[in-house]
């Protein structure tokens, strides 16, 4: 008897704990962490927002397709890796295509990225980059390979009437090392390297 | 040149976690020790009705925490059930049930196993003020579990071992709380969104439009990594950049990660009054951690398999700013931590690469393990050790004083039974009942074949180690698996505590007998070598067989 009044006290006790607890680690504290947020890194805490001539064009840190309606690439602009959220860069459904390294349609679709890759930029399969031909995990990579990068200059240039040199250059121009050299690699921002480019062209 | 980024990489790890070690850990012994209440902390006692100086025995210790357990499951619960009532839940409708019972378990046992998609799923207030307060509380749990079993070796002749109230909300308000805000402003500062401003939708340069998601992100993803939680604001968990935005993020958020079961060895050490005997418990968390960095971290830059190979490189489900090193170092610290969190899709990497993920979690989670179940799941086996040693030579084993008789070895080999049974029975089922496994294979199954084997074994291993990742191809939200893998995860993380807490109430009994020259030295090499023996050995031998159907076959094929 006594044991169960015990139980039903410990009981009592859980249910005004879980509310306390609820109150400051799940009310005050996400609040008061927005507030430094807004006050004091409001431009992170609000997604990275991008803009050109004032219009938000997006966050330099969620990844975009540059494509038609269809899916195809668009030739005057740099691409980012193939994406698996939605039907491509989709940031309400982030997602990794989860694909086993040994599964059929991983292998397909990388034969026929190559393929896509080869015609679209005028180069050999074996140029081609890792990242150009694997879908991210988050299916929002902002970024791509220096590698790739390069790889599509002479491509982007030519759709633009620009001279390669100067794409280039651009390009080199928006290379972004490791963290503190050491940590993750060497990216380029797609989004940011295709608003300098929209620029250039002006 | 990929030779010294890692030992670069892993250098900053060791002096950074070697930097918190002792501060941190005798931080938290001394919360643990100290009889001082602060202002706030007596101010909760009384709303809660508990007197903080009255300790529990270990029946009393263990019916609390199953009682902020069970609370916890239901207030989960009924927030998801009820969502469309709840505030910033961005339009979406109640979750249903089998899914809500599912991740209700899920974040109260600290395993954060998502069978769903946040962003389609669940609104803010369910994220912030459910799902974020059990990652606090589940890790203050097992903290609070670990210390007890702590207090068993330290204590003598004694009926009780420490009140679990104060535990608790010790753990939460004077350790986890306060690093978390730091860590939350740190990951702000980096670029972790912290707003409620639901989808922004906006017109892209090429005229077409995108939702930029918001929610409370920051605040989130700092308990989510410091309590080895792991359960992702977004679908993609770490590897969204806006949980995850760059690769200094990515290797704050190992450390925070790291941190506290790192440091629990030396809480351990001070309050059982031999330090050494923390060095000892570190030295074999710290081999085995860094044994299978290396092993993981070769496979990955190896790249075998058909699509890496025609890819160029293991890049499928890779983020470009994390690259091989920055996503191995990541899965390694989340698969070996009970963390979970992902910053790379762990189904896309080369079969012995993904087979290392999920040998992480049979180890048992104790290298260094879960905050708090890493620390009482290695003294466990270390019992196991101690008492193998004692066969060998035909002596009384003990352990810190504390003799090892019947009734503790009776203890500790039901704790390292339970989770393997749990594993190995849950993915059994789901292959030998025939509806089940119709269903397994054309639901739930995202890669064919071996892949699709290794996606199911991971899953279970996954929920009964309480780790929380996933071979994330697999459909999770369907009846069976949300059934099968809320039960294991139940099982897997309230059996072990209820014989870890027995063994504690047991050994805290106990007086402590003289150190004589039979005694094995429990602080030296030997030790480790015979402790890092076994854990390899109990989990070798119990899992070698399922292992060599998944992603031994499709690696060595």
């Amino acid at each position: 008897m006594s044991s169960s009044r015990g139980t039903g006290r410990q009981y009592w006790v859980a249910i005004r704990a879980m509310i306390v607890l609820t109150i400051v680690v799940g009310v005050i504290y996400p609040l008061v962490i927005t507030g430094v947020g807004q006050l004091a890194f409001a431009a992170q805490a609000n997604g990275s927002l991008v803009k050109v001539n004032g219009t938000t064009v997006g966050s330099s840190l969620i990844g975009q397709s540059f494509t038609d309606a269809k899916g195809n690439a668009i030739a005057t602009w740099f691409q980012s890796r193939p994406s698996a959220a939605g039907k491509g860069y989709d940031s309400g459904a982030s997602s990794g295509s989860n694909y086993g390294p040994e599964n059929p349609t991983l292998i397909t679709s990388i034969a026929d990225r190559k393929k896509a890759i080869e015609s679209l930029d005028g180069v050999t399969a074996s140029q081609i980059p890792a990242d150009a031909l694997t879908t991210s995990a988050s299916g929002l990579d902002p970024q791509i390979s220096p590698a790739y990068a390069l790889l599509q200059v002479n491509a982007v240039a030519k759709a633009r009437g620009l001279d390669p040199s100067k794409v280039k250059a651009l390009v080199e121009s928006k290379i972004q090392g490791r963290d503190l050299g050491y940590l993750g690699e060497p990216t380029v921002n797609v989004l940011q390297l295709n608003i300098a480019l929209a620029e250039m062209s002006k | 040149m990929y030779f010294w980024l890692f030992i670069a990489q892993v250098a900053t790890l060791v002096l950074i976690l070697g930097l918190l070690y002792r501060p941190l850990g005798d931080y938290m012994a001394t919360v643990y020790t100290t009889r001082k209440n602060l202002k706030v902390e007596r101010g909760i006692y009384r709303l809660i009705g508990v007197n903080p100086d009255s300790d529990q025995t270990w029946p009393v210790y263990l019916r609390s925490v199953l009682a902020v357990s069970a609370i916890g499951i239901l207030i989960v619960y009924g927030m998801q059930r009820l969502q469309q009532f709840l505030p910033y839940s961005l339009g979406l409708p109640a979750v249903p049930e089998g899914l809500s019972f599912n991740t209700a378990i899920s974040f109260v046992t600290n395993t954060n196993w998502q069978s769903y998609s946040p962003e389609v799923t669940m609104g803010y207030t369910v994220q912030m003020a459910g799902l974020a307060v059990q990652n606090f509380v589940s890790a203050a749990v097992g903290i609070a579990v670990a210390i007890a079993l702590v207090r068993g070796f330290a204590l003598r002749k004694s009926g009780t071992i420490g009140n679990f109230w104060v535990d608790l909300i010790r753990g939460t308000i004077r350790i986890l709380l306060p690093l978390s805000i730091i860590a939350a402003i740190v990951l702000l500062a980096g670029g972790v969104i912290q707003n409620f401003n639901g989808f922004q939708h906006v017109t892209t340069i090429t005229g077409a439009t995108q939702s930029i998601p918001g929610g409370p992100v920051a605040s989130q993803e700092a308990i989510k990594q410091l309590g080895t939680n792991g359960g992702g604001f977004f679908n993609v968990n770490s590897a969204h950049p806006f949980e995850n935005p760059t690769p200094w993020t990515n290797i704050f958020a190992i450390i925070l990660m790291l941190a506290i079961p790192f440091a629990l060895p030396r809480t351990f050490g001070t309050m059982v009054g031999d330090k050494r005997q923390g060095y000892a418990i570190l030295a074999t968390m710290g081999t085995l951690f860094i044994a299978s960095l290396v092993a993981m971290t070769l496979f990955e830059f190896d790249g075998s398999g058909t699509a890496p190979i025609a890819a160029g490189g293991a890049m499928e489900g890779k983020e470009t700013r994390f690259g091989i090193l920055g996503s191995t170092l990541f899965a390694t610290s989340s698969t070996i931590t009970s963390t979970g969190a992902v910053n790379s899709m762990h189904d896309s990497y080369t079969a012995l690469g993904g087979g290392v993920a999920m040998i992480n979690m049979m180890l048992g989670e104790v290298a260094p393990g879960g905050v708090g179940s890493g620390l009482y799941g290695i003294l466990v086996i270390a019992i196991i050790a101690v008492f193998i040693a004692g066969l060998m030579v035909g002596r009384t084993p003990e352990y810190l004083g504390k003799k090892l008789g019947a009734r503790e070895m009776k203890l500790a080999s039901l704790y390292i039974l339970a989770t393997p049974t749990l594993v190995l029975v849950g993915t059994a089922l789901s292959f030998a009942i025939p509806a089940v496994r119709a269903d397994i294979e054309k639901t739930s199954m995202w890669n064919p074949g071996l892949h699709g084997f290794s996606e199911v074994l991971y899953a279970f291993t996954s929920a009964g180690n309480n780790n929380g990742s996933a071979f994330a191809g697999l459909t999770a939200n369907t009846p069976w698996l949300n059934s099968a893998l809320g039960v294991v995860m139940f099982l897997g993380r309230f059996l072990p505590i209820v014989f870890a807490l027995a063994l504690a109430g047991s050994l805290a009994a106990q007086d402590r007998v003289p150190a004589t020259a039979g005694t094995l030295p429990t602080h030296k090499p030997q030790f480790i070598g015979l402790l890092i023996g076994t854990i390899i050995l109990v989990s070798a031998l119990t899992y070698f067989p399922v292992l060599a159907l998944g992603p031994l076959a499709e690696g060595l094929r």
